[in-house]
C-alpha cells in the first residue's frame, strides 16, 4: 500500500581549488564545510550507518579559528540537512521533505549554502586561491559524481516489482530530467549534445555499486527508519538540476509512479501493465543522445515507441490514479495535481516544439544558450567554448553561474520565492522529523553531541548521554513537537518529557 | 477549425502564418528578441572564463557516486 512519499536529494558537487599548485579536492571540500560552520559543528553519528565508517566528527564549542580537518568532515545544519565530504566532493543532503515542492525548496537552499560556503572558505585558504563549486555530474574525462534521490517506499512491495517498473521509468523520464551535456563519455557513441549528463555512465540494470558499473536501479538498503515497514529507495540515475520546474517534475512524477506501484495500480487499472523496455542500458543512451526526442526504444512486447510516448502512458495511468485513489501520498491535490498538470504540458511541448521548454528544463535551457553561441560565433560543436558554457552553466557562484544569469534575465520559470529559499537554509521543513532535528540544533547546539537521520544524541548535563530514536520519518514534525519545544527550556527537560 | 476551439498546443512551424497574424509588427518583435539575446550573450561573454580550451581541460574531478 502506498506510504507517504517522504523524499530527499543528496548532491555531490564538483569542486575546484583554483590558484593552488597541487589542488586537493578533499581539502577544498573540507574548507567549504568548515568555513560554513564557523561556530559550531555537530558530529554525525555513524553507529547505525552501514557500511560502517569511523565516527570521528568532533564537537567544537564556541567561535575559534577553525583548524582544517579533512578527516570525514561531517555536520548537520539547523535546517536538518547533512553537509559533509564524500569521495572528494562536498555533498549536501537535504532534510526529509513530504512533497515535491518542499523538496525543490530544500534542494535550492542547498545551492545557497554552497555559495555561502565558497565565500566563507576564503578565510581558510591562501590569498589568491578560490574554491569553486559546480552543480553537475561529470568532468568530461570519464569521471562522474551523483545527484541522488531518496523516496520512502512500502517494504511490502517486492523489490523485483519495483525494478520492473523503475527501469523503463528511469530510461524515459530523462526527457525532462536531463541536465544537458556537450559530447559523450565512458565509451558511448560520439554525439554533439545529449539530453542527460549521466546516461553514458550507466552500465548495469540493477546493482549495489554506485562508483563504477553503475546500475540504473540501485539496491542500497539503508532505510534509516523501521526496516519492517519501510524501504528507502536510493535513486542514482538522475541529473543535477538547476531549473526548479525540472526538479519539481523529477521528484513529483517519480513519487506518483512509486505510489502506483505500491497500490498495484499497474496490474489492476486496466491499462498497460508492462512498460518494460528491451536492453534498458542501451536504451538509456539512445534516449539521451537524441535531443529531438524522436528516437524509439523497443518494448518487451516487440512494439517500438519514443520515450515521450511511453511517458504519456505513465501519465495517463497517473491521471487515472489521481481520479480513483487520490494523491494524498504524493503531495495531495495541490502539489500532486500541479505535478500532473505540468507533466502533461511538458510532454505536449516535447512532442511539438521542445524549445518551448527553455526556462523549464535544464537540457533545453542549456541547448538554447549554446545554440545561440553556435549561431552568433559560427562554432563547431567540438569547440571548447561550448564545453565551457556547459560547465559554467552550473557554476554555483551567483555572479558567475550562467543559470543564475538567465534567472536575472527573466529567462527561467521559478516556482520558488527567493525569500523562502533563504529561510530554508536555516529552517527545517515543518512536516517531517527534520523539524525535530533542526529544532534541537538551533535551540541547544552545544547539547547535540551527534545526529543521524533516525536518531539524535543529547548531552543533558549529566551522564549518560541520551539517545532519542526518530525511526518514523513523519514523526517529529512541527505539529507534533512545537508545543513540546515551547514548554521545555533544557535538553534534560525535553528528554524527561519524551520519557513520559 | 475555429481558433477558439483549438487545443492549446505549441504551433508547429507550418502554421507560422497564423502566429504572425496576431502580431502587429512581426519584424520589430523579431528584432527586439534578437537584440535582447545579443545583449544576454554580451553579458555572458563578460563573465565567461578566459581560455575555454585550457579551462575545460583543467576541470578534473574524482569519481563519486
Amino acid at each position: 500500500m502506498a506510504v507517504p512519499k517522504v523524499c530527499g536529494i543528496e548532491t555531490e558537487y564538483g569542486v575546484v581549488l583554483r590558484g593552488a599548485a597541487d589542488p586537493n579536492p578533499v581539502l577544498a571540500s573540507s574548507v567549504l564545510i568548515n568555513g560554513y560552520v564557523e561556530h559550531h559543528k555537530v558530529g554525525w553519528d555513524f553507529e547505525d550507518e552501514s557500511p560502517g565508517v569511523d565516527a570521528r566528527g568532533e564537537r567544537r564549542a564556541g567561535a575559534q579559528p577553525p583548524e582544517i580537518e579533512t578527516h570525514l568532515v561531517n555536520t548537520v545544519l539547523t535546517n536538518g540537512a547533512r553537509y559533509y565530504v564524500d569521495h572528494a566532493h562536498p555533498e549536501y543532503s537535504t532534510p526529509e521533505c513530504s512533497d515535491a515542492l518542499e523538496l525543490v525548496l530544500a534542494d535550492k537552499a542547498g545551492e545557497r549554502v554552497l555559495a555561502r560556503s565558497m565565500l566563507a572558505a576564503r578565510n581558510l585558504i591562501e590569498p589568491g586561491q578560490e574554491v569553486v563549486v559546480y552543480k553537475n555530474n561529470s568532468d568530461g574525462k570519464g569521471n562522474s559524481y551523483g545527484t541522488h534521490e531518496n523516496y520512502l517506499v512500502d517494504r511490502a512491495l517486492p523489490f523485483a516489482t519495483l525494478v520492473r517498473h523503475l527501469l523503463p521509468w528511469f530510461v524515459t523520464r530523462q526527457v525532462f530530467t536531463g541536465a544537458g551535456k556537450v559530447g559523450s563519455e565512458n565509451g558511448a557513441a560520439p554525439v554533439d549534445y545529449q539530453i542527460s549528463s549521466r546516461a553514458d555512465f550507466f552500465e548495469e540494470e540493477v546493482g549495489l555499486e554506485t562508483t563504477l558499473k553503475r546500475p540504473i536501479v540501485n539496491t542500497r538498503d539503508e532505510p534509516h527508519a523501521d526496516p519492517q515497514v519501510y524501504r528507502r529507495l536510493h535513486v542514482i540515475a538522475g541529473d543535477a538540476n538547476l531549473c526548479e520546474v525540472a526538479t519539481f517534475l523529477k521528484v513529483g512524477t517519480t513519487a506518483i509512479v512509486l505510489a502506483m506501484a505500491e497500490d498495484d495500480f499497474f496490474e489492476n487499472a486496466g491499462g498497460r501493465k508492462d512498460f518494460s523496455v528491451s536492453g534498458p542500458v542501451a536504451a538509456m543512451r539512445v534516449v539521451s543522445h537524441d535531443p529531438t526526442c524522436k528516437a524509439t526504444v523497443e518494448l518487451a512486447d516487440g512494439s517500438r515507441m519514443t520515450a515521450v510516448e511511453l511517458q504519456w502512458e505513465y501519465l495517463r495511468l497517473a491521471q487515472k490514479y489521481a481520479d480513483e485513489t487520490g494523491l494524498a501520498m504524493c503531495g495531495g491535490p495541490d502539489v500532486g495535481g500541479a505535478v500532473i498538470g505540468r507533466w502533461e504540458s511538458v510532454l505536449t511541448a516535447l512532442e511539438g516544439d521542445p524549445s518551448a521548454l527553455d526556462g523549464q528544463l535544464d537540457w533545453v535551457t542549456k541547448l538554447s544558450l549554446l545554440g545561440a553561441y553556435v549561431e552568433r560565433d559560427n562554432l563547431d560543436w567540438s569547440d571548447p567554448k561550448l564545453a565551457l558554457l556547459d560547465l559554467q552553466y552550473s557554476d554555483v557562484r551567483p555572479d558567475r553561474s550562467l543559470y543564475e544569469r538567465l534567472v536575472r534575465a527573466g529567462k527561467i520559470e521559478r516556482l520558488l520565492d527567493e525569500a523562502d529559499v533563504m529561510a530554508a537554509t536555516t529552517d527545517p521543513p515543518e512536516t517531517t522529523r527534520a523539524y525535530f532535528r533542526g529544532g534541537c540544533l538551533s535551540r541547544w547546539p552545544d547539547a547535540v553531541v551527534a545526529a543521524n537521520w533516525d536518531s539524535i544524541i543529547l548531552d543533558v548535563g549529566s551522564d549518560p548521554l541520551k539517545r532519542i530514536p526518530m525511526m518514523e520519518p513523519l514523526r517529529g514534525s512541527k505539529e507534533h513537537v512545537e508545543e513540546l519545544f515551547a514548554t521545555v527550556s533544557t535538553p534534560a527537560e525535553l528528554v524527561a518529557r519524551l520519557s513520559t | 477549425m475555429p481558433e477558439q476551439q483549438r487545443k492549446q498546443r505549441p504551433a508547429p512551424k507550418e502554421r507560422v502564418d497564423e502566429a504572425t497574424e496576431v502580431r502587429t509588427s512581426p519584424s520589430e518583435h523579431g528584432e527586439k528578441l534578437k537584440g535582447e539575446l545579443d545583449d544576454l550573450l554580451d553579458e555572458i561573454d563578460e563573465v565567461l572564463e578566459d581560455n575555454a580550451e585550457e579551462f575545460v581541460k583543467s576541470y578534473v574531478q574524482k569519481g563519486g557516486q
